[in-house]
């Protein structure tokens, strides 16, 4: 069953149309990137599924509810987590205390709850703590728990990144360019971390500029060129693919 | 510090405050630590507004005359209505939240310096309006002779020792609110806003309630300051709550250190000791010494001007800062281009 679902969205802005007529579909607990030249539309995409764009025309369902128009924060709720192109994490903030506002959207104290400290305010805060705790362990940055997340290496931001979404026991999970920054080495954890993340039954849906990680860790590719899907299968038919060729390398014969 | 080195410093300090009215036979003395209670209260207050959640606000003074004038109303001969003053420390607070969310709900869209002059322009509202409604407010004369709070029978009366003791027990409530909320979802959220409202968004907060959240619960303080503040002068008029006050508690908060709470309570106690003490005493030397021209309290402002701008140069955080706002001045000063990228994202995505 489809757990993501877009059906003929489009998005402009003024009279730029970022994402036309677009349609795809996201399998419950598959692995699956969006590719594209500069440009493409990729990044609005995620926008529009997070509620931070509303689509023109077109219907996005998640979960098998229609979540278009919904306002972002409940769309999180929904079970839609994320993390960015330029890092955005709590700067000023301990890298538990990110994982910890991650898990905002599944907790469950009131205003007063906070005001007064009352007894299942506690038991929640210590249950939150300790998953955050383990969060933090499996995206192997137990050691930083204390530290801001503006004084953590670029690499372990990315990894902190992906902790904080999955703290809200997200059904499915967008990564922007995960691998943008890292060496070959982290790029090679990056590979374990998503497949772990996948078993642990997210779904997993992600932007990335490096083929090599692409064509590694997903099941399905959707390419896109001038905000319209050119292309859509599984990695090694889209790797050779003419019309994904052509959007990265421009035609043969149209040269100038 | 070791906790336990912490926690025995604080204990004197606590028994030190519980019997200085008796070591101290000068009522003036006790007179100007109520008064600086009462501002210890707003600032604590208006650290949730702008030193958790991250919005500046310039006009915290309104709520201030709003709960004080909540007393003057509800508790004089102005409407004949005597509301008990114990009563009023309930009622007031809820007043002023009121007013909070009321204010806070044009401002949700701003950011930064926009939601500074709209704030502003609410500081400036306020005390206009009560001005400007004299059949309600007397105007500029004020409401005097407000009820005596008294306790078992006793009338406080013109004794400040009374509320000496009201005030100590209001900011030992205040310090226990400010920081259970500080550790809870709720200050998570209001702190994650204040870092990056777009990813803050993306983890499920509301930010509109959360916002309201912490215009409501920082005006609340203030209404508690402002009955407090308003037995104690059996006084309230309009010239009590001009911009100058909404300056003097941020300028405490910056003081002391933003988002820490025992930097704002520093903060707080050091401007009013040098506004209401330090000041007034200086020029009673000088006349003594022979110079009656000489009032100091004339250049109070200069002074704020120089505390300010001194602090600025040399210890941004404040005195007494939170970790963030250390770090923040002296850590990472490094990335400023990542800070522009992410601003340049921001104003892209935002709607």
């Amino acid at each position: 069953m489809a757990l993501l679902e877009l059906r003929g969205v489009r998005k402009s802005f003024g009279g730029l149309v970022a994402v036309n007529d677009l349609s795809f579909a996201l399998e419950a607990g598959s692995i699956s990137a969006m590719i594209g030249p500069n440009g493409a539309g990729k990044s609005t995409v995620f926008n529009l599924i997070t509620g931070i764009y509303v689509p023109e025309e077109g219907a996005i369902d998640f979960d098998g509810r229609s979540i278009r128009g919904l306002r972002t924060n409940r769309i999180a709720a929904r079970g839609v987590a994320r993390t960015f192109q330029n890092i955005r994490l709590f700067a000023f903030m301990s890298a538990l205390d990110n994982v910890m506002a991650g898990r905002h959207a599944r907790m469950h104290a009131s205003m007063f709850d906070s005001l007064l400290h009352t007894p299942r305010q506690r038991s929640e805060e210590r249950a939150v703590r300790e998953r955050a705790r383990e969060l933090l362990r499996f995206a192997g940055l137990e050691r930083d728990e204390a530290n801001y997340a503006r004084n953590l290496p670029y690499g372990s931001q990315r990894r902190l990144e992906i902790a904080r979404a999955l703290a809200s026991d997200p059904k499915l999970l967008l990564l922007d360019e995960p691998a943008a920054g890292m060496n070959p080495n982290e790029k090679h954890d990056l590979i374990g971390l998503i497949r772990r993340i996948r078993d642990l039954g997210v779904t997993v849906f992600l932007i990335e500029h490096d083929m090599s990680l692409v064509m590694n860790v997903s099941e399905r590719v959707t390419v896109l060129d001038h905000g319209e899907k050119i292309c859509e299968g599984p990695p090694e038919d889209v790797r050779c693919d003419e019309r994904v060729i052509e959007a990265y390398l421009g035609r043969s014969d149209g040269a100038a | 510090m070791s906790p336990v080195a912490r926690r025995i410093g604080l204990g004197v300090l606590v028994a030190a405050l519980l019997v200085y009215p008796f070591l101290d036979r000068n009522n003036s003395h006790v007179d100007f630590l109520a008064n600086a209670g009462a501002f210890i209260l707003l600032a604590l207050g208006l650290n949730i507004v702008v030193g958790f959640a991250g919005l500046l606000d310039l006009g915290y003074a309104a709520f201030f005359a709003i709960g004080s004038y909540s007393y003057a109303i509800l508790a004089s001969q102005q409407f004949g209505y005597h509301v008990p003053f114990w009563l009023m420390l309930l009622i007031a607070p809820v007043i002023a939240a009121l007013f909070g969310l009321l204010l806070g709900a044009p401002t949700l869209r701003l950011r930064g310096d926009y939601l500074a002059i709209v704030t502003l322009g609410f500081g400036e509202i306020v005390p206009q309006t009560f001005l400007n409604l004299p059949q309600y407010t007397n105007g500029p004369n004020g409401i005097s002779s407000l009820d005596q709070p008294s306790i078992f029978g006793h009338s406080f009366g013109f004794s400040a020792t009374p509320y000496y003791y009201l005030l100590l027990g209001l900011i030992a409530l205040g310090i226990l609110i400010a920081a259970n909320l500080q550790n809870s979802r709720l200050g998570r959220a209001w702190m994650a806003i204040r870092e990056d409202e777009l990813a803050a968004r993306h983890m499920g907060i509301n930010t509109t309630t959360t916002k309201l959240a912490a215009f409501a619960l920082g005006a609340s303080f203030s209404g508690l300051a402002g009955v407090a503040y308003a037995a104690k002068l059996d006084l309230v008029s309009p010239d009590q709550f001009q911009f100058n006050v909404s300056v003097l508690v941020l300028s405490m908060l910056v003081l002391g250190g933003m988002g820490n709470i025992t930097g704002v309570i520093v903060g707080s106690f050091v401007l009013s000791f040098v506004n209401s003490f330090l000041l007034p005493q200086s020029t009673t030397l000088a006349h003594a010494a022979g110079f009656p021209n000489i009032d100091f309290t004339n250049y109070r402002f200069m002074l704020y001007g120089i505390i300010l701008v001194t602090m600025m140069l040399f210890r941004p955080e404040g005195l007494i800062p939170s970790r963030a706002r250390a770090a923040e001045f002296h850590e990472a000063l490094a990335d400023e281009p990542l800070a522009e990228q992410e601003q340049e994202e921001y104003e892209g995505a935002a709607r």
